[in-house]
């Protein structure tokens, strides 16, 4: 399992201090400028897969409801991104919010292996109750047989006709019926699918040690948990992160497992559009199998203005540095260079051993010709050698802070950091890669790796 | 196999330079007319007497006919030619090449660039080359900002005492160009004021910066041996030195961003090719490549006119002033200038004609003249990857 959270967070009270209305209390989860549901798809992948580097899942299902593009498939960046095998089927199950826990447990009701990553980003009106309860961010569940974390038990689903949240395709914001009536109709639906479940997986009620309850209906939630009697029901981290819609089944379940003793049977319940509910049994693999846990990462934040919030959603537009935009990746370099620009792979020259970033052909330490191997580079930590500030260049919220990298067991490359301010960079500094996307031309989004200052404990 | 040279086989005898500065009521056309007139006024011929045309320009031109077109030249060949900065140097490099090899008996090379017509800060219309979007986009300020702390730290040299050493070139080159009627900026300026300004790119500020301006300048060459038939101070050319970087310091761990290994290549192979073995005292003065303040920093210990990691006293002790041991950049530099692509490698060569035929006026004359020998050093790039050229002038044969 991986669960990702972005580095922002916008305290909810900012809200009520810069438009004098909405808010709350606590924080939500924000991707930064750089980063949509394909980059932080790609970026719970890699965490799921490092867990399990043996790993080759014969196909990847990427649910989202704001998706980087529409028509051309997001999965395929991912499946890139990711090194995965060109016989991997790669696709999108995207558009409404069920599709994460949908794919989820289709992947479970599947043979062979799957990877499911799902990602949102959520946004609504400035002030509005949906702006402060949602957040961003990622999961992703490796489903398949053998030394698994987390055995499934069985499922259930219930399906109901009703528009309780709603977006049409063009619409920047999602739209919400009085949350009474969900608050009136999820409840009985989350038991019908609760009683078929423990049915399916032939267990008692009391076999149950913990639930996590998702809903964007947050009144439904809470009528839900008190239905189901005595149950432990953990934190769905709507005070800290917000609720990652469509990645929030896969959160919530990343963050249970962690944080399971191995026997312990957990519940997930996901009330959108109907009712979903999937029941594990967490093995003895479970015991430090989390490659950076979700709490670790919802501990690990810093607070983003509520202005610049709003100017990294297009809410409001700030005047650009006056440097030409940058033009668009052409689709024909780009597939030639795939490797490179999504996998972030150099070359090794097989004599020197010097490390070629972006690959060469003619080693730059004796001028061999075509005498390198595939050097993968995105999970290779690097230190801070130099860095400097540019607040001359064109970025969509600058400036940018660009440092010299010094991969561990070398090789350099010169490369944007994200994630961070000028004053928190040091010389030696230990960094790692992250997958982002650098801008948009032409509505083709521009897809590259940025570095970030290790988690504090990571190095 | 071999480098050469073709010392004291081609002579410059006349040169142009327009003003520098945003010339927005003059367009390119404009600015190579006037550039070329100047020139050809100078060795007192006309553009029928020029037998083949090299334009340098990055970004305002695509084709030699951009420059046969606005001159009317009739049936003459002009090249157009593209090294990045170090344009303006190219265009002269390969017209001495093509005299020397008895081609031609007398060539032009031109540079110019329009930047102020772009409407954006700084440098910009650089081709658009298809790419997969992987390249960096930061300005060449921020990639000459990391030689600062680089090095102060190889050399242990405090930050703060070396940023106000850079600040001091700065407000050197600007004391000269404030004497310089040719120049963009011509006010002088304090390092401390310079110090005291908001940074934009690492440490440096915008006075840090070479400015962006319009301009052009333009040179006529011949043969040697025919040089007397123009003018009576023509200077030889006595050695071109030129790399063109692999690109590899980003690549490589061991580089350190304290040095341009590319500059001092290509200065040793001019030295070579004019015989110089002590350019800190053989040579009268240099114009180099100030883009940002750093770099002319830097570009001292790579030229030979300073021990490694003695540059900043040097800085500190005036040996560069207008007055010092070794002269660099009377005109003002880059900075005083601002940086028309395509033409300032000539313009580089321009204050080495005046100055070395002592033709500069009295209020930035170099007191070292005598020497004859001067030092152009243009480069276009940035730390780690760059191409770099070094041409050495002389007023006398042998």
């Amino acid at each position: 399992m991986g669960g990702y959270v972005p580095h922002h967070r916008l305290q909810r009270g900012d809200i009520r201090g810069v438009l004098g209305k909405g808010g709350g209390k606590g924080t939500r989860s924000v991707a930064s400028y750089d980063e949509d549901t394909t980059t932080m798809a790609v970026e719970a992948g890699r965490l799921a897969l490092r867990g399990a580097p043996d790993a080759a899942p014969d196909r990847l299902w990427f649910a989202t409801s704001a998706p980087a593009y529409l028509d051309k498939t997001n999965a395929t960046a991912v499946h890139a991104a990711l090194r995965l095998d060109t016989g991997t089927l790669a696709m999108d199950a995207g558009g409404a919010v069920r599709s994460g826990v949908g794919a989820l447990r289709s992947a479970l009701d599947s043979n062979g292996t799957t990877l499911v990553v799902s990602a949102d980003l959520r946004s609504g009106r400035p002030s509005s109750a949906e702006e402060t309860s949602g957040g961003d961010g990622a999961s992703a569940a490796l489903v398949g047989e053998g030394d698994v974390i987390a055995e499934y038990l069985g499922g259930a689903s219930v399906t109901d006709e009703f528009t309780e949240r709603w977006r049409g395709p063009a619409d920047r914001h999602t739209r919400s019926w009085e949350d009474r009536f969900g608050e009136s109709v999820y409840p009985d639906l989350g038991r019908q699918a609760w009683e078929a479940a423990l049915k399916a997986a032939s267990l008692e009620a009391d076999a149950v040690a913990k639930v996590a309850i998702h809903s964007q209906n947050a009144r439904a939630a809470g009528r839900m948990a008190k239905s189901l009697g005595g149950i432990q029901v953990v934190d769905d981290l709507s005070a800290t992160v917000g609720n990652t819609a469509t990645a929030h089944v896969g959160l919530l379940v990343a963050a249970m497992v962690e944080a399971a003793e191995p026997g312990e049977v957990l519940a997930l319940v996901s009330l959108v559009d109907g009712a979903d509910v999937l029941l594990f049994r967490a093995t003895e693999a479970v015991s430090g199998a989390a490659v950076r846990a979700v709490a670790e990462q919802v501990a690990g934040a810093a607070d983003l203005p509520y202005a610049t919030f709003l100017a990294w959603r297009g809410e409001i537009e700030l005047e650009p540095p006056n440097r030409p935009e940058p033009g668009r990746p052409s689709t024909a370099v780009a597939h030639r260079t795939k490797g490179w620009k999504f996998a972030f792979e150099g070359s090794k020259d097989r004599e020197s051993g010097a490390l070629h970033l972006p690959p060469a052909r003619v080693s730059f330490t004796n001028q061999h010709q075509d005498d390198m191997d595939p050097a993968p580079m995105a999970d290779v930590q690097a230190t801070i050698a130099t860095f400097t500030v540019d607040r001359l260049a064109y970025s969509p919220s600058p400036p940018i802070v660009f440092a010299i990298l010094d991969f561990d067991g070398g090789g350099r490359f010169p490369c944007e950091l994200t994630d961070t301010t000028a004053d928190a960079v040091r010389i030696g500094d230990k960094v790692e890669m992250t997958f982002r996307r650098l801008g948009t031309t032409d509505g083709i989004h521009n897809y590259f790796w940025k570095a970030r200052l290790l988690p504090k404990g990571d190095d | 196999m071999g480098s050469h040279g073709i010392k004291d086989q081609v002579a410059i005898i006349g040169m142009g330079c327009t003003r520098f500065g945003e010339r927005w009521d003059t367009g390119t056309d404009d600015m190579l007319i006037e550039a070329s007139n100047e020139a050809y006024e100078s060795a007192g011929i006309t553009p029928d007497d020029v037998d083949a045309y090299w334009l340098g320009t990055a970004m305002s031109g695509t084709s030699g006919m951009d420059l046969a077109g606005p001159l009317k030249l009739v049936d003459k060949p002009v090249s157009l030619v593209q090294n990045f900065c170090a344009t303006g140097s190219e265009a002269l490099r390969q017209a001495c090449y093509a005299v020397a090899a008895g081609a031609y008996d007398v060539a032009m090379a031109i540079g110019v660039e329009k930047v102020k017509d772009g409407g954006y800060q700084g440098l910009s219309g650089a081709a658009k080359i298809p790419t997969d979007g992987t390249g960096r986009t930061l300005t060449a300020a921020a990639m000459f900002s990391m030689v600062l702390p680089a090095y102060a730290k190889r050399y242990g040299v405090d930050q703060d005492e070396l940023r106000m050493v850079v600040a001091k070139i700065a407000e050197k080159n600007h004391y000269n160009g404030a004497r310089n009627e040719r120049a963009q900026f011509r006010r002088e300026t304090s390092a401390e004021s310079i110090c005291a300004m908001p940074a934009v790119a690492g440490q440096l500020s915008v006075f840090d910066c070479a400015g962006v301006a319009d301009g052009s300048a333009a040179a006529i060459v011949c043969r040697a041996e025919d040089a007397r038939n123009y003018t009576d101070k023509p200077l030889y050319v006595k050695g071109l030195g030129f790399v063109a970087g692999t690109k590899s310091g980003n690549l490589d761990p061991a580089y350190d961003y304290t040095t341009f290994p590319e500059a001092a290549r290509a200065a040793a192979d001019a030295y070579a090719q004019a015989g110089i073995t002590d350019p800190r005292s053989q040579l009268a003065m240099a114009e180099v490549h100030d883009c940002f303040t750093p770099t002319e920093l830097v570009l001292m210990e790579d030229l030979g006119f300073a021990e490694r990691g003695m540059a900043w006293k040097e800085v500190l002790a005036g040996t560069f002033d207008l007055g010092g041991d070794l002269p660099v950049n009377p005109d003002g530099g880059l900075k005083s200038f601002g940086h028309p692509v395509g033409a300032s490698g000539l313009r580089m060569h321009f204050e080495n004609w005046l100055q070395l035929r002592g033709e500069a006026p009295d209020e930035r004359r170099i007191t070292t003249a005598d020497r004859g020998l001067g030092l152009v050093h243009n480069l276009g790039g940035y730390p780690g990857e760059m191409l770099s050229f070094v041409s050495i002038l002389g007023t006398e044969l042998g």
